[in-house]
């Protein structure tokens, strides 16, 4: 490790406590999991440690790397007085998300194509629907999602603060060592490890990971808070502070788990029956909630003002909706067990805060639409804003679906069948993936402080998306109701009219339908992916005037 | 012993039947400071810190 010409030339320079401490601790670690490795009861445990030796490994040349590279000062926190925003780990998340984007579309057509042409699992391990199931929701909600959610956090707070993010080498640990969390977990679901549980499949090591990451995040978040130049906390904070401490909640109450060995990937949850069933759905409902609402919502509430030009409509009713959302979405979780063994009255409390969840979802929604007062314009001229505000109308009408599935009634013909499905996608690909589009289309030129490539491919890849999600969502509730009202009919003597197989039948068309309008989602991503990187690598710098011109100052 | 658990019980019940007055004020408190008219010119430039470049 001894010495380029830039050490000698500073002699005062020395390693931060970060840099010793991080550098040192991961040595350690590569060395605990070589042993993983080498003395693992399973081929997957063995691989993941593998994985977490060579990281380690990597990450303490790069740490070495970059301590000798950099001057002896750390960048300043102002420049001129103004803040020295902290850009780097942004970007990184910003393309990670773009890139597991694409992966999870991907995917996601993949295993819509397997349900319309079985063959299509060919009969392989690694292949077969229930395991790129969840490697499919992990990479859109937690890959692209989280990363959505860290890289624009991560920007928003420290423009809304007017001050330098907390941490040198902490927000690097975040965003790398949360995308290192996706690889083993991702990597586990192709290699048949999982614990079973929905959105929550990652095994005992990840979990014990992604804690580690998840606290640091927090602490990072939170430390450029206190430090903050700006009196107020901005609303989007609140939503951003809300989805980081109720994720680390909700991971710590629905994981705890007894490992068959510490050398082996199997483990047994803690909870047992009904209460491991209450606590997965108050963990999944609520990560619909903080994760792909409240976070997704602090996005809303900086991005669409700033995109338009405008305040925010109501800043008075984006306080209330924020308090009546925490409050609320909390206790829905039982709606997912509708006529299961948990206690009836638990039951009709998760309808009926569900049914209440919508006050406060319309409010925050027509907050969002009604920003753009006075600018209703744009929406004819930027495609980019048209987006984001077309999610936000995509966020009131699934939240007006989900209050209404939940109800018991309704959920009898509902659940388990493929109208859940439209009614997920329509949120998820409607709002969560509009409004992240937005977002990137937004920051990526903020970030590498260019302009827009190309505003004409955005439009293309807002239509083509549309009419994917369209195509998604209107097959889906057909084939949903089709497939719940097969199952209910009953002859005139009584018996079931259907069997299960010609309700499989009858969604045939249905699932070449979805396809569809996956394919054409995943096109749209391909487009925007396109687009972004022409601006990055050949974009023009973003001196000139022009609709991607909101800039931060240079 | 079983006076102990008579009021571990009457306290845990109390508790749990309060909690919902409780919550109901502290969501009040909130809607009022809100809403409160003084708040007003707080919450307009509040409302403009996305545009504000520095």
């Amino acid at each position: 490790m001894t010495s380029p010409s830039s050490v000698s030339k500073s002699i005062s320079k020395s390693m931060t406590m970060g840099e010793a401490g991080l550098a040192s601790g991961l040595a350690v670690f590569a060395f605990v999991s070589f042993l993983g490795m080498a003395m693992g009861h399973d081929a997957a445990f063995s691989f993941h440690a593998a994985l977490a030796c060579a990281a380690s490994l990597i990450s303490v040349v790069v740490i070495g790397n970059r301590y000798l590279d950099r001057p002896a000062e750390l960048p300043p926190a102002e420049i001129n007085g103004r803040p020295n925003y902290y850009l780097g780990p942004i970007k990184f998340a910003s393309a990670m998300a773009m890139f597991w984007g694409i992966a999870g579309f991907t995917v996601g057509l993949i295993i819509a194509m397997q349900l319309a042409w079985p063959a299509l699992n060919f009969d392989l391990p690694w292949t077969t629907f229930g395991r790129l199931r969840p490697l499919h929701t992990s990479a859109v909600i937690f890959a692209f999602g989280g990363n959505v959610l860290i890289a624009s956090s991560f920007y928003v707070v420290q423009k809304t603060c007017r001050t330098r993010l907390a941490g040198d080498l902490a927000p690097w640990f975040v965003v790398v060592g949360y995308n290192f969390f996706i690889l083993i977990a991702g990597t586990g679901y192709l290699l048949g490890v999982t614990q079973s549980k929905e959105y929550a499949e990652p095994e005992w090591y990840a979990d014990l990971w992604l804690t580690i990451v998840w606290v640091t995040y927090l602490l990072v978040f939170l430390m450029t808070l206190v430090k903050r130049k700006e009196p107020h906390i901005f609303v989007a904070n609140w939503f951003y502070l809300a989805f980081i401490i109720t994720i680390a909640v909700l991971h710590l109450g629905n994981n705890p788990a007894l490992p068959v060995s510490f050398l082996g990937s199997k483990s047994y949850i803690a909870w047992g029956g009904v209460q491991d069933a209450m606590f997965q759905w108050w963990y999944g409902h609520n990560a619909v909630g903080f994760f792909l609402t409240a976070g997704f919502l602090a996005i809303m509430y900086y991005f669409i003002p700033k995109r338009a030009e405008r305040p925010i409509y109501s800043y008075r009713l984006s306080i209330i909706h924020f308090w009546a959302l925490i409050f609320l979405y909390i206790w829905a979780g039982p709606h997912h067990l509708h006529y299961t063994a948990l206690p009836d009255w638990a039951q009709t409390l998760g309808m009926t805060f569900s049914i209440m969840l919508w006050m406060p979802s319309w409010g925050g929604m027509i907050n969002g639409l009604m920003t753009l007062s006075g600018a209703w314009d744009k929406l004819r001229t930027d495609p980019v804003l048209r987006m984001m505000v077309v999610s936000v109308a995509f966020y009131g009408m699934s939240t007006f679906e989900g209050p209404m599935m939940s109800i018991k009634v309704v959920n009898s013909l509902s659940h388990y069948t493929d109208w859940t499905i439209g009614h997920v996608h329509s949120g998820a690909l409607g709002w969560v993936g509009f409004v992240s589009f937005g977002a990137l289309y937004c920051l990526i030129p903020w970030l590498w402080n260019r302009q827009l490539y190309s505003l004409k491919l955005v439009n293309w890849h807002f239509w083509i998306s549309t009419i994917g999600i369209v195509l998604y969502i209107s097959a889906m509730w057909v084939s949903g109701i089709l497939q719940g009202l097969m199952w209910r009919a009953y002859t005139s003597l009584g018996f079931l009219e259907y069997s299960f197989i010609e309700s499989v039948e009858a969604m045939h068309p249905f699932y070449i339908i979805r396809a569809a309008g996956g394919a054409l989602f995943l096109a749209g991503a391909l487009i925007m992916a396109f687009n972004l990187w022409m601006t990055v690598n050949a974009g023009r710098a973003s001196e000139t005037e022009g609709t991607a011109a909101l800039q931060p100052a240079e | 012993m079983k006076a102990i658990i008579q009021v571990e019980n009457f306290a845990s019940s109390l508790v749990g039947t309060l909690w919902t007055p409780i919550f109901v004020g502290i969501f009040i408190a909130i809607v009022a400071y809100a809403l409160w008219p003084r708040n007003k010119s707080l919450f307009d430039a509040a409302a403009r810190m996305p545009l504000r470049e520095d």
